[in-house]
């Protein structure tokens, strides 16, 4: 169902795009020149996890693909996701196993030793232990539900305007919480 | 991934040094932490790998569970970057006892 995964070529492109200009090299001396690659190398991988993190509302860094994870934390935490009716065309996932540069840099970046990680609007949530906590307490319901990531059942109702429009709203409000309550019976 | 024998498991703790007792010991140590309880058990069927911990302190007063992670995964850090699987749960004394209230 999660299956809209947006794979490395994308940050690939992402880091060729960055490549140091030849002014910056002509201006600095010689001798920082190694220095100053590492830092550049590191500003680099910043910047497309920065890309990464900005391509889709729900981004997951995890172990292999939503179809196939490789690691029982990632599955678990695609399973989660499946379970609170996240909206798959606002979620994407990165493999960091494809990528050694991406599975490094994004525990640097999110200061997070562990792989998953879930980004929700580019703010770090944290792993498969804090969303296996907030899926149980109802926290993440109301935070996908808040910010409209999860699939809505009478989507074409609530374009309509005035009192049409709140109606539907108040029904999509019940089914989402009705829907939690339901994904939290199946975790127990 | 996992050792297919005792030996093997014991050889893999040995390249890692990491036991539940070495985790345990660097939290219950901590300054910033003055843990009131620490329990770590090896999930990893015998690879020494996987690990998951039970922390109780009172320094995760007014902290969300991120913070709270983030306090004791900075701790361990060297640890961490070592082993495959860390499933740390981090309550304050008052959760801590509400649970074991529970539990009875």
């Amino acid at each position: 169902m999660l299956s809209r995964s947006l794979r490395t070529p994308a940050l690939r492109g992402a880091l060729s795009a960055l490549l140091p200009s030849a002014t910056a090299s002509t201006i600095l001396p010689r001798v920082s020149q190694s220095l100053l690659q590492t830092r550049l190398l590191s500003s680099e991988v910043k910047q497309a996890i920065d890309k990464a993190v900005a391509s889709a509302p729900v981004v997951l860094f995890m172990k292999g693909t939503p179809e196939t994870p490789q690691c029982g934390f990632s599955r678990t935490s695609i399973q989660i996701l499946g379970l609170q009716g996240l909206d798959p065309t606002k979620f994407t996932a990165f493999n960091v196993l494809e990528d050694e540069e991406l599975r490094s840099g994004i525990k640097e970046y999110s200061d997070w030793p562990t792989i998953p990680q879930l980004y929700v609007n580019k703010e770090f949530v944290g792993g498969c232990d804090i969303l296996m906590q907030m899926h149980k307490d109802g926290s993440l319901a109301e935070m996908l539900s808040k910010n409209k990531l999860v699939v809505e059942e009478d989507a074409v109702d609530s374009d309509v305007e005035g009192q049409a429009a709140k109606e539907a709203r108040a029904t999509t409000e019940q089914s989402t919480g009705a829907r939690s309550k339901d994904a939290k019976g199946e975790s127990s | 991934m996992a050792a297919p024998t005792d030996t093997a498991a014991t050889e893999v703790q040995n390249t890692t040094g990491i036991t539940p007792d070495t985790l345990a010991e660097t939290l219950r140590t901590s300054d910033t932490l003055k843990a009131s309880h620490v329990d770590i058990q090896d999930i990893s069927g015998g690879c020494g790998q996987s690990f998951a911990a039970m922390i109780v302190s009172d320094a995760f007063q007014g902290k969300s569970a991120l913070q709270r992670h983030r306090l004791v995964n900075g701790i361990l850090k060297d640890e961490i970057k070592a082993i495959h699987a860390w499933t740390p749960r981090c309550l304050t004394g008052e959760q801590w006892e509400k649970e074991q209230a529970k539990s009875q």
